[in-house]
This record gives structure tokens, C-alpha cells and sequence, in this order.
């Protein structure tokens, strides 16, 4: 079945207003209804005391086997730190083609690097960061082109380089998939 | 690059491989997963992959040593190491095993990304060091295609035109006119210059090795195929394929060229998976390949089907007025070669040059032109220089029959008509002799 629309699941505490400009956002990237919902999980059983971080493998597991619906694009909200085993962290991941991805807003702080608390950067962040998953599970690969969403991103700076806009490319992938689920 | 690099993740932990798949799937790389080393080089086997992300540890066959036998393989890629427990020991003995590098588990994911697109950037440099040294050496080949004769201008004309289109070419000619050469010129001036042009020479080959060397094949398909081979017809694709003395191919072979050419698809010997193949094909022969169809020697629907486009390359005789332009070039090829100053030719010996036959065509004027220069004085070439007999070339005959008229009259009047004497020196018996002095109308007085 094709999915008709994305659902963002907030897992920690979330400011409502965030959410809310997120699904704008988001609407706006992929012309579908997104909704918002608040999920709980036992974060503890997903935390590695050696790394002092959350199994995102684990994670993203979850979400597929719990929430994600065919009816849907799902993304698990966290604010907890992730990792998986050969990387020292991520930001969040998603199911190539798939139903569900997870993000976390936890490394996108500024006050994390030293600098001053800046919200309005970090919902540009965490924004793009979840359009970006979500553009992985509409099948979309990392892009070349400077600016484009789906440029891949290892640092936080990486990701103020990006808009939260598709390149014309991606965009072009991106319509003929949404067209075809028609 | 135009096909996507492939990966090949090797680690005994299942979420190891699978985040490792999951980060490469979104970068856009081909990528596969094996459980162990031996799982991994199985694959090798059967499959090219452009890099291999391999754990030391693993039970059973270590990475260290799958490196050493991934780097005794025929065509390896580029492994990187990685490790949960990194000694400068295990990475030193990684890097002198022939690994690219090794990384420490976890990774930053800069790194990682760093890493793989330096393997990358290596792979395309690689690939477009081969392709650029194939290309140098077919446009330094094209350029020794010299000469401003009529024909010469019309077959230039007709390479210019036939080197746009797709079509199968065959072209004929003596041997030692330069069919290599035109080969080369319309591989150069087509649209697949960018790709490789694959030379085959087919009567060098037997049976057996020619179909190893067209189609590749698999390890294990016969004695001594220790590695899987890729063969000319895969090694060509998108570019040419230049099939020299077609016409030795033996008539298995025949059936097996019609339909390749036919499918542009293949199977490797001793393999089972069809392999696709867009090439272009350029068939060289000294032979009548027609007269060979009419005898029953080379299949007719073969002909026809290389038979597109029929390029016949005049022989030296029938371009004389290049001579001279010819002598010039190899003169300073050579000269350049053996790193002597350059040298003109005495107008007797270019004189003698341009009246003799070449049966050996172009090729054997080089020869000639190259051991003038090494034997002679080093400041010009002449006629002593020269290996052509003063009889050779002060002589009319058109025919053997000529010559050999001509020649047995001379041993005879040599050994003053002494039969005997004069068939010993000809080394044939004296009836033969007889024979030929009656066929001849041979007489003392004459």
C-alpha cells in the first residue's frame, strides 16, 4: 500500500511549537498530511553505559516493528545522543525505500559546542535533518549539489550549509515517487 | 566514473555489517555483506568489487590473511581494515600486506566518509590512467598513418566517414600495410575514442585459448584457470574490438563470433551468466575471404555479418609518391629513438627506394629505413645502406615466371650449359631442369 502521509512521533520532551513548524516545514518539502504524536519508550533499554549513548540499530527497530504503518512515512523524534556500533555517533537514519527513520536533536544544540543556546538554528537543524531521513525513505541517496538536503552531513556545520529544500535533481526523484504512489 | 563502486563489507557482527550496509546504501555505493573471510572471497570470485571493508578478527580466517589472498588475486581492491583493538603491529602488517588503509571501530563518520572517497577518487584516477594510457597509445599509432597519395587522401576520407557510424568493418590488404593502423584511426575518430580499443590477434591463438581470450572465463574451467578472466569482448565494451586475421579463425570459433556479434552477449567459459557486452567490431585480413566462403572455409553468414563496411588498404607499390614522406618519417621515428642526430637520404638511394617492389609493403620499408641508420655512417643513408640487390631493382620482370626464366638461364650460362652442374646449383634434378629449359625455350645462343 502507498503511504499518503508522514507521521512524526515525538519520543522526549519536545516543545510543542517546534513540532508544530516542523510539520510545516515538512508539509511543505512533500505536499502530504503530516501528523504529530507523542510515543514512549524505555530509553534505558537502548542505552550503552560504556558509550553513554542510544543504540540507534535498536531504535529504528523499534519504530519499524511498532509504529511504522504501510499507510505512512514514520520518524521517531529523540533527544538522546545516538549511535550505532561503527560509528561514534549520527544524527539520525533512515530505512533506504523503507517506512521509518529516527532523528535526534541531541548533537544539533549549539550549547553542545560551546556556543550560545540558539533555538531558532536548532529547529533549522533538527528540520532538515528529519526532511533529510525522510528523503532516504522516499529513496532518495545522498546529492552532490551544494545546498540540497540530501547532501550527506558528518558535522553540524555540514548541516548549516544546507537549506531544508530539495535540489531540482532530487526534487525531479522525489515528485516522480509521490506521483507514482498515485 | 559511469557504473556505481561497489563495497564489500566483511564483518563477523551482524550490526556491524548492517549499519555499515544502511551508511553506504544512502551514499549511493553498490554494496554487499559477507559473514566471513571465506564467504567474502567467494564472492571476490565471482564478482568484481571496487572496495573491501574488512574486519581483522573474525573467527576462522582472519582479515590478515584474507588480504594476503585477496592481494594474490589477479585484479584486487582496495581493502581497508578495521579494527576494534588497534595495535600498531596489526596496522603496520595490514599496510605491508598491501592494504589502502586501516580504521579503528568506532569510526567518526567524517572519517569513514573521508576514507572511502579517497578510495574512490584512487579508483576513478586508476581507471582514467589505463583509459589515457590506451588513448595515448592509439593516437601515437594513428599519427604514424603518413602519406598524401590520392589514395591515401580517399582512404583517410573513408576512415573519417566510416569512423562515425556503428557498422562492423572488415579491411583487407597485403600484409604489412598498416591494417592495425586503420584499425586504430577509426577507433580514434569514432565516439567510442574515450573507451577502450581491445586488439585481438587471432591467428596467434589456438583454438581453446582464443575462446578463453574472446569470452574469459571462470576459475576453475580448465587447467591453469586459477582466477576468473574477463575477455576481449567484456574488456571492449563500449569501444572497439579489432579481430586480426579474422580469416584463421577456426569454424567452432565462427559459430560462436556470429552469434555474439549477432546478441552482443556471451557466456564466459566455464560460467552459466550471460554477460552483455556494446562493442564495436574491426576485422583485419591479408586473405580473400570471399574466395574462402566460396570454398567452404569461412562461414557466409559470418562474412556477411562483418562484411558492413569493406576497407582496402593499398599496398606500397601502388603508392610509390609517398615514399619519400615515408622514408622522412621513419628516418626521424628512428633517429629520435636511438637518440642519434637526424640524417637525410642520398637522392640515389631514395631513387632506388622508390623503384623497388616491397613485397613486405610498408612494414618492410621500416625495417630497412631502421637498419640503415643503425649500419651506417650517421650522417646519410646510402644505397649501400640499403639491403636491395642492384638486379632487384634495375629489373623489369612483372611475373616469378620472369624471374625464374632469367635466372635459370643465368646458372646455365654460368656453368657454360653443363646440365648436370647447373641443376646441382639450382637444386633441382636434372629432368626438371630439362623441363623448365623446354617450357622456357631456352637455347645457348639465346
Amino acid at each position: 500500500m502507498n503511504p499518503d502521509k508522514i507521521t512524526l512521533i515525538a519520543f522526549g520532551q519536545i516543545e510543542k511549537g517546534f513540532l508544530e513548524t516542523i510539520a510545516r516545514d515538512v508539509e511543505q518539502e512533500f505536499l502530504m498530511k503530516v501528523t504529530i504524536t507523542d510515543g514512549y519508550l524505555d530509553l534505558s533499554k537502548y542505552f550503552d553505559s560504556a558509550r553513554r549513548q542510544y543504540n540507534a540499530n535498536r531504535l529504528i527497530e523499534t519504530i519499524e516493528k511498532d509504529y511504522a504503518a504501510d499507510t505512512s512515512k514514520t520518524v521517531g523524534l529523540f533527544t538522546v545522543d545516538l549511535y550505532i556500533d561503527i560509528l561514534t555517533f549520527i544524527y539520525g537514519q533512515a530505512y533506504l525505500n523503507g517506512r521509518s527513520g529516527i532523528a535526534s536533536m541531541f548533537r544539533l544544540r549549539n550549547e553542545r559546542y560551546g556556543l550560545s543556546r540558539n533555538d531558532a538554528l536548532m529547529l533549522q537543524r533538527f528540520t532538515t535533518e528529519i526532511i533529510h531521513e525522510l528523503g532516504h525513505t522516499f529513496g532518495l541517496i545522498h546529492c552532490h549539489v551544494p545546498g540540497c538536503v540530501m547532501q550527506a552531513s558528518t558535522y553540524v556545520e555540514d548541516i548549516d550549509q544546507k537549506e531544508h529544500q530539495f535540489c531540482y535533481h532530487c526534487k525531479s526523484l522525489l515528485n516522480h515517487r509521490l506521483n507514482s504512489r498515485l | 566514473m559511469a557504473t556505481k563502486i561497489s563495497i564489500l563489507i566483511v564483518d563477523d557482527e551482524a550490526s556491524v555489517r548492517d549499519s555499515l550496509y544502511q551508511w553506504f546504501i544512502e551514499d549511493g555505493y553498490r554494496v554487499e555483506c559477507a559473514v566471513s573471510a571465506k564467504e567474502a572471497l567467494a564472492k571476490l570470485e565471482a564478482e568484481v568489487f571496487d572496495i573491501v571493508l574488512a574486519d581483522i578478527k573474525m573467527p576462522g580466517m582472519d582479515g590478515l590473511e584474507m588480504l594476503r589472498r585477496i592481494k594474490s588475486m589477479e585484479t584486487s581492491p582496495i581493502v581497508i581494515v578495521m579494527t576494534a583493538f588497534a595495535t600498531v603491529d596489526t596496522a603496520v602488517q595490514a599496510l605491508k600486506d598491501g592494504a589502502y588503509d586501516y580504521i579503528t571501530k568506532p569510526f567518526d563518520p567524517d572519517e569513514l566518509s573521508h576514507l572511502i572517497r579517497n578510495a574512490c577518487k584512487q579508483i576513478t584516477l586508476e581507471a582514467e590512467n589505463e583509459m589515457l594510457k590506451e588513448k595515448v597509445v592509439s593516437l601515437e599509432n594513428v599519427e604514424d598513418l603518413i602519406g598524401d597519395s590520392e589514395v591515401m587522401r580517399q582512404l583517410m576520407q573513408e576512415i573519417g566517414s566510416v569512423a562515425q557510424s556503428n557498422a562492423s568493418v572488415i579491411i583487407t590488404g597485403e600484409s604489412g600495410t598498416g591494417k592495425e593502423l586503420i584499425a586504430r584511426a577509426i577507433h580514434a575518430n569514432s565516439p567510442r575514442k574515450y573507451f577502450p580499443l581491445v586488439i585481438v590477434h587471432c591467428g596467434a591463438l589456438t583454438e581453446s585459448l582464443l575462446e578463453s581470450e574472446l569470452f574469459g572465463h571462470e576459475k576453475g574451467a580448465f587447467t591453469g584457470a586459477v582466477y576468473n578472466r574477463k575477455g576481449r569482448f567484456e574488456m571492449a565494451d563500449c569501444g572497439t574490438i579489432f579481430l586480426d586475421e579474422i580469416a584463421t579463425i577456426p569454424p567452432k570459433m565462427q559459430i560462436e563470433l556470429l552469434r555474439v556479434l549477432e546478441t552482443k552477449s556471451f557466456v564466459r567459459v566455464g560460467g552459466n551468466k550471460d554477460i552483455c557486452s556494446d562493442f564495436r567490431v574491426i576485422c583485419a585480413t591479408n586473405r580473400d575471404l570471399k574466395s574462402m566462403v566460396d570454398k567452404g572455409l569461412f562461414r557466409e553468414d559470418l562474412y556477411y555479418r562483418l562484411n558492413v563496411i569493406n576497407i582496402n588498404v593499398p599496398s606500397l607499390r601502388d603508392r610509390t609518391e609517398d615514399i619519400p614522406l615515408l622514408v622522412d618519417y621513419f628516418i626521424k621515428k628512428y633517429c629520435l629513438s636511438m637518440n642519434k642526430p637526424l640524417i637525410t637520404v642520398e637522392p640515389s638511394a631514395l631513387n632506388r627506394l622508390e623503384e623497388f617492389p616491397f613485397p613486405g609493403n610498408i612494414r618492410e620499408l621500416e625495417n630497412m629505413i631502421e637498419r640503415a641508420i643503425v649500419i651506417g655512417d650517421g650522417k646519410k643513408i646510402r644505397l649501400k645502406d640499403l639491403p636491395i640487390g642492384k638486379e632487384l631493382v634495375s629489373s623489369s620482370f612483372e611475373s616469378l615466371e620472369d624471374i625464374e626464366k632469367d635466372h635459370i638461364l643465368s646458372i646455365l650460362n654460368k656453368y657454360s650449359w653443363n646440365i648436370t652442374a647447373a641443376a646441382k646449383a639450382l637444386k633441382v634434378d636434372r629432368v626438371t631442369l630439362y623441363n623448365k629449359i623446354k617450357k622456357y625455350q631456352l637455347s645457348p645462343e639465346k
